[in-house]
């Protein structure tokens, strides 16, 4: 396995066959997956917020669900991808504290979940899998080799989706 | 001109926030002396400005295994604290308040986990009331949240609620010390931008 392309908050980057994506500890935070099985280009995005509307202009687009995941889809295209081809897998949107609940942030991650799939609603990306939401942290390695998701975190072991 | 965040302060400014810090660790400590029976000491506590992406690595990197205390604070000055152990730390806390063996590693229990929002609560407050006798402002703090993860995914949520005005955050770091253990405890105070305007501008250093 080649040495793997860390994506961190708020950022995002892409990745020909056989390389590795990687988020660290997604809690609220969503990691957007997007694959084209026949080039093997994989694209990871790394969201703390649903959506640019409302934010100044020159706020940094991979920060937001809406605008990162247009980004990410462009940066793809560059490489070869095609829209058409994409599916995407999504993980994190976890409320990390129970009492979230009570103030507007809270349901952050819930929002985070539901502008990302709206995203991938509007560009007509499948999503074909996703480990979303409960109180939990995640670490998420995507292999573009398979575009293969694997899930980590500490209290519920490892899956792949 | 107005400045918006911890970007934009002053080494004055940041010196009254250290100030605040310092008087804020010595009540804690003293607290938790209180609460431990047991002497506890403390060092300078290290207070900076810092991005809240590089919060994790101090933390000993985004997968490292803390435990997370979050309050609200509302009333006169509003936002956001959370109190950050290492987990060793909390281990060391608990077996010393329930009298338990000091090498109990074994998973928290529900009273334990009762036991750690309680010192949150009581770090928070040793701050918080710094800060509002300092300052002679009201303030009012919510009831502890408790979490147990990975620190990246804990500080995802003072990143998120602070993520819409800016990056950075003010962390205090401390070292306590009884007999022969060192721990290191983290506190961050999020205020709203109006709050962290208010407390400085009764203190003394407005931006100009």
């Amino acid at each position: 396995m080649s040495n793997p392309i860390i994506v961190g908050i708020s950022d995002l980057n892409v990745t020909l066959s056989p390389g590795v994506l990687v988020s660290y500890a997604l809690g609220s935070c969503v990691g957007i997956c997007l694959y084209d099985s026949t080039t093997r280009i994989a694209g990871l995005s790394h969201i703390m917020l649903p959506s640019i509307t409302g934010f100044k202009k020159d706020a940094n687009i991979m920060k937001f669900a809406d605008t990162a995941t247009v980004e990410l889809v462009r940066r793809m295209e560059n490489l070869g991808a095609k829209r058409s081809r994409m599916v995407a897998k999504i993980a994190g949107g976890a409320q990390m504290f129970s009492q979230q609940g009570i103030s507007d942030a809270a349901q952050i991650g819930n929002r985070n979940i539901s502008a990302t799939k709206e995203v991938l609603r509007s560009l007509n990306i499948k999503l074909v899998a996703e480990d979303t939401g409960l109180n939990y942290g995640r670490t998420v390695e995507f292999f573009a080799e398979t575009g293969l998701l694997r899930v980590k975190s500490i209290s519920y072991g490892t899956k792949e989706i | 001109m107005r400045g918006e965040n911890f970007d934009t302060l002053s080494d004055l400014q940041i010196d009254v926030l250290r100030e605040i810090g310092n008087i804020g660790a010595g009540n804690a400590a003293t607290a938790l002396s209180t609460m431990l029976s047991q002497r506890v000491d403390m060092g300078v506590p290290k207070v900076r400005i810092i991005d809240i992406k590089e919060i994790a690595a101090v933390l000993g990197g985004p997968e490292n295994l803390v435990v997370g205390i979050l309050v609200t604070i509302h009333k006169d000055v509003e936002g956001m604290m959370m109190f950050i152990l290492e987990k060793q730390f909390a281990h060391l806390i608990i077996n010393l308040l329930m009298g338990r063996d000091l090498t109990n590693f074994d998973s928290f229990e529900e009273m334990d986990l009762s036991a750690l929002k309680e010192i949150g609560n009581i770090m928070v407050s040793s701050y918080v009331n710094a800060i509002a006798s300092l300052t002679s402002q009201e303030i009012d703090i919510s009831v502890p949240d408790i979490a147990i993860d990975m620190a990246g995914a804990i500080l995802s949520v003072p990143a998120i609620e602070f993520g819409s005005i800016g990056d950075r955050v003010l962390l205090i770091e401390e070292e306590f010390s009884g007999g022969s253990d060192h721990v290191a405890s983290y506190l961050m105070l999020i205020p709203k931008v109006d709050s962290l305007h208010k407390i400085l501008e009764i203190l003394g250093v407005k931006y100009e």
